[in-house]
């Protein structure tokens, strides 16, 4: 099995702890002669593909092996913009990098407070009375997985599609939360959760759980 | 197993059609208002989804997300490349709830509204022949077998 992520959110929805486990690179290099056939963008401080996504699709991540941040060519001797290296026909031919970008800190925090709203209409909208909110949600690429504790604490797994029963790993990392991060005396409620000891626990515990299959946790 | 009830969109959000058969709970609200919070749960989820997923869905498609589970019913989802959306509300346990989908879609969306010309493709949809097949359909299927205890 193959797991992608674990987020733990507070029951104020706020992130309190996310974990990316395994999740897969998907990048190709290629180079290129003058007339470049993708057309580039600036947006969001990062150079984005908007024409010719086909083959390639998402950002640029390196000119020449040398990694692309924001708009800049993070070269030792001489940082360039990426834009003029890209026009002077000279510069050619190219080798280019492109990829799915990481998700930022930032972009997590937004998501796991979106998911909040949606567990609670979930259970408004029910045709059947007292339900729970979203246990389950399935997708094209994953299946999310989430728990509820009495407290309110929400623990969500995000794991490939196949994958079914994540119930049972999660009630795991909900013990790994209640004596790593609760018992822990310099952790307060609510706050986000810096325990080495949870999170070398939770490593190992996602990394049994992947060879061996869930039921073995 | 069960079949709650039913929704359908146009690509507008506009609500096309409703009809439950056992459902236990009323939401509390209006109906308008009820598909009002459907619909923009919907989208949300749906961006929500494509903004989490670890890899790209396939190019083309619209759907991303099927359905998701609480502890009490489970909500299935379909898009059509048109905008078309169709859910559907079961009991948790139901499954190939997506084959009933495209039924519906195929065999009594298509026949008795896109083929009819008296029905407008953008107003809430008010045959009667369409309301007796769908009840029909979902009468017939595995998923609406026996009634909750």
């Amino acid at each position: 099995m193959v797991i992608y992520s674990v987020y733990i959110v507070s029951k104020s929805g706020g992130l309190i702890f996310n974990y990316d486990h395994n999740i897969p690179k998907i990048e190709t290099e290629k180079t290129y002669s003058f007339p470049l056939e993708h057309k580039l963008v600036y947006q969001n401080k990062q150079v984005v593909v908007v024409f010719g996504q086909r083959n390639v699709g998402h950002v640029l991540l390196a000119v020449n092996g040398a990694p692309v941040n924001g708009r800049t060519i993070e070269d030792d001797k001489n940082p360039r913009d990426v834009f003029e290296v890209l026009e002077n026909p000279e510069n050619y031919p190219i080798s280019l990098k492109f990829g799915r970008p990481k998700m930022s800190t930032n972009e997590k925090i937004f998501l796991a407070s979106m998911f909040y709203p949606l567990f609670a209409i979930a259970s408004q909208l029910s045709p059947q009375p007292r339900t729970s909110g979203i246990q389950s949600l399935e997708a094209d690429t994953f299946r999310l997985y989430c728990f509820q504790t009495l407290t309110g604490v929400k623990f969500i797994l995000i794991v490939e599609p196949s994958q079914t029963g994540a119930d049972l790993l999660l009630h795991r990392i909900y013990e790994l939360y209640a004596d790593y991060a609760l018992k822990n005396p310099f952790y307060s409620l609510e706050m986000p959760i810096r325990c080495d000891l949870f999170e070398s626990n939770l490593q190992s515990l996602l990394e049994q759980s992947e060879k061996a299959g869930i039921s073995s946790v | 197993m069960t079949v709650h009830n039913f929704y359908m969109f146009d690509r507008y959000g506009q609500l096309l059609f409703y009809a439950e058969w056992n459902r236990l709970r009323q939401s509390g609200i209006t109906r308008e208002e009820e598909a009002k919070l459907m619909y923009g749960m919907l989208f949300s989820i749906k961006s929500f989804v494509s903004r989490i997923s670890p890899l790209d869905s396939a190019p083309g498609s619209r759907e991303g997300f099927h359905c998701y589970r609480t502890s009490k019913y489970a909500l299935h989802y379909m898009e059509t490349p048109t905008g078309l959306k169709l859910v559907l509300n079961t009991d948790n346990v139901a499954v190939n709830v997506h084959e009933l989908l495209k039924q519906i879609y195929s065999q009594v969306y298509v026949e008795y509204v896109v083929k009819n010309p008296l029905c407008s493709l953008s107003e809430p949809i008010k045959s009667d022949l369409f309301e007796a097949q769908l009840d029909a359909v979902v009468k017939q299927s595995h998923v609406f077998t026996s009634k909750p205890t």
